[in-house]
């Protein structure tokens, strides 16, 4: 039986040692949903020599932003993206957890000012650990459920 | 330390120990002006933007005190009834346009980090005079100079703060600025009304003793300071409960007689039923001293951001 998860991609993008469990996350986070028009491959639950256990995303015919890379590694803190082309491994980037996420996230705390109709983007410290949480600048409230708060 | 002229006060987290020296010290030199013994006008010619988008009195005439004294003018709103605020105008907008006729922005709002958020807005100095649940700075240095002026130091002390530790935000505040200064530090609360972990991890990891109770007859006799806040009522569903918990949390003259001779009590008032009327009149009530010495902090600190004085 062929495995899937192997199967190679043309063009597109990898994302590989995301913690177990998260890449379904990873998915919301990249804004794939039933109107994606290229193929997706999720494996869930793989074993990882460094990890014990990850989950691997590909998505075809796209590559990443900055911010979206940025997205990933908040929730994925140790992933790699690997951008394929033609069957090749283009560029190799391990994600690195920003200090700051500016834009990316809404604050949890309705009485924030940031949820309010004011000019400005949202801006968080990243306080690092395993998952990474966040504070916003504005109010202090710490955001646990990080991959909860990406817009 | 970076100059204070032009500096935004919006949170006690962006002081360390010598900032907040450096502001008590000054305080206490504005002590007799603030009491109308010397007269000063240090702040002559230059207009404070008092921008209350919720009122509070206290806050609002202390500042107006502050600035009176040194010279200076008051401008402002203290509600945002018959104000373009409710038009829809965006607080940004507000900053921007209140920029232009003031030296100086004192903001409160019922919004956490409307202050910050208003500090980005203008090149002006903006003093957060409490927003939302968040910080109230001024009111921390405040009770952190009243500690100090009382005492004579801080260092060293041993301080109980009481009451509803998991939601008031003075009591945080106030955690957060005794941790640098090497004191032991008691947490006293009904259960369920903690002191919230991060909170207490914090303030361990400056190396201060911290110890956590239920029973305030427990602290009464060790400590050198009794910081009391309120018990709100909204926080239990049942009134009974409520009578029960705020009476064993309750300063009377009993309680203190197993007190040290040179103990203070704080409260940042308004106080409900924690502290009995009879204990005013002893030498531990520091509540009204506390009130007052709202006005040499704020004079102190309008005096540095503005760049005079000093
Ligand atoms: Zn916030």
């Amino acid at each position: 039986m062929r495995e899937l998860r192997v199967t190679p991609i043309k063009n597109g993008t990898v994302i590989d040692h995301i913690p177990a469990g998260m890449a379904l996350k990873v998915l919301k986070v990249l804004g794939i949903d039933e109107a994606v028009t290229s193929t997706v491959t999720v494996a869930m639950h793989v074993p990882s020599k460094a990890m014990g256990w990850k989950d691997i995303v590909k998505v075809e015919d796209r590559e990443l932003s900055p911010r979206e890379v940025d997205k990933i590694a908040l929730i994925a803190p140790r992933a790699s993206v690997n951008v394929i082309r033609n069957y090749n491994v283009a560029e190799k980037h391990v994600v690195r957890l920003p200090d700051r996420a500016v834009g990316i996230l809404r604050c949890g705390n309705p009485n924030c000012i940031t949820n309010l109709r004011e000019p400005v983007e949202t801006d968080f410290l990243v306080l690092r650990g395993e998952p990474p949480r966040v504070a916003c600048r504005y109010c202090d409230r710490i955001v646990e459920d990080v991959a909860a708060a990406i817009v | 330390m970076a100059s204070w002229k032009g500096r935004d006060i919006l949170s006690i987290r962006d002081f360390s120990r010598g900032d907040m020296e450096v502001v008590l010290k000054h305080a206490r030199k504005m002590a007799p002006f603030a009491e109308g013994q010397k007269s000063s006008q240090t702040l002559e010619g230059k207009i404070l933007a008092n921008l209350f988008f919720e009122p509070s009195t206290r806050t609002r005439l202390s500042f107006e005190s502050a600035m009176i004294r040194l010279g200076g003018r008051v401008l402002g709103f203290s509600s945002v009834e018959g104000t373009s605020v409710q038009k829809g105008e965006t607080l940004a907008d507000t900053v921007r346009m209140v920029e232009g006729y003031a030296d100086a922005i004192v903001l409160r709002h019922p919004h956490e980090g409307a202050a910050r958020l208003a500090a980005e807005f203008t090149e002006r100095p903006v003093i957060n005079g409490g927003d939302g649940a968040g910080q109230h700075p001024t009111q921390t240095l405040q009770d952190l100079y009243t500690i100090w002026d009382e005492k004579g130091k801080i260092e060293g002390l041993s301080i109980a703060l009481v009451g509803d530790l998991k939601y008031g935000r003075t009591a945080h505040s106030l955690a957060h600025a005794l941790a640098g200064f090497g004191t032991s530090l008691s947490f006293v609360s009904p259960p369920g009304l903690e002191m919230p972990w991060e909170i207490i991890e914090e303030v361990k990891k400056s190396g201060t003793a911290v110890s956590t109770t239920h029973r305030l007859e427990d602290v009464v006799p060790v400590a050198d300071v009794l910081y009391v806040t309120r018990i709100q009522r909204e926080r239990f569903p049942d009134p009974q409960e409520y009578e029960r918990v705020a009476g064993s949390y309750r300063v009377d003259l009993p309680l203190l007689r197993e007190a040290k001779k040179d103990l203070i009590l704080l409260h940042p008032l308004p106080r409900t039923t924690e502290i009995d009327p009879v204990v005013d009149r002893t030498p531990y009530a520091k509540y009204f001293r506390q009130a007052f010495n709202a006005v040499p902090v704020r004079m102190a600190l309008l005096e540095m951001i503005l760049g005079v004085g000093g």
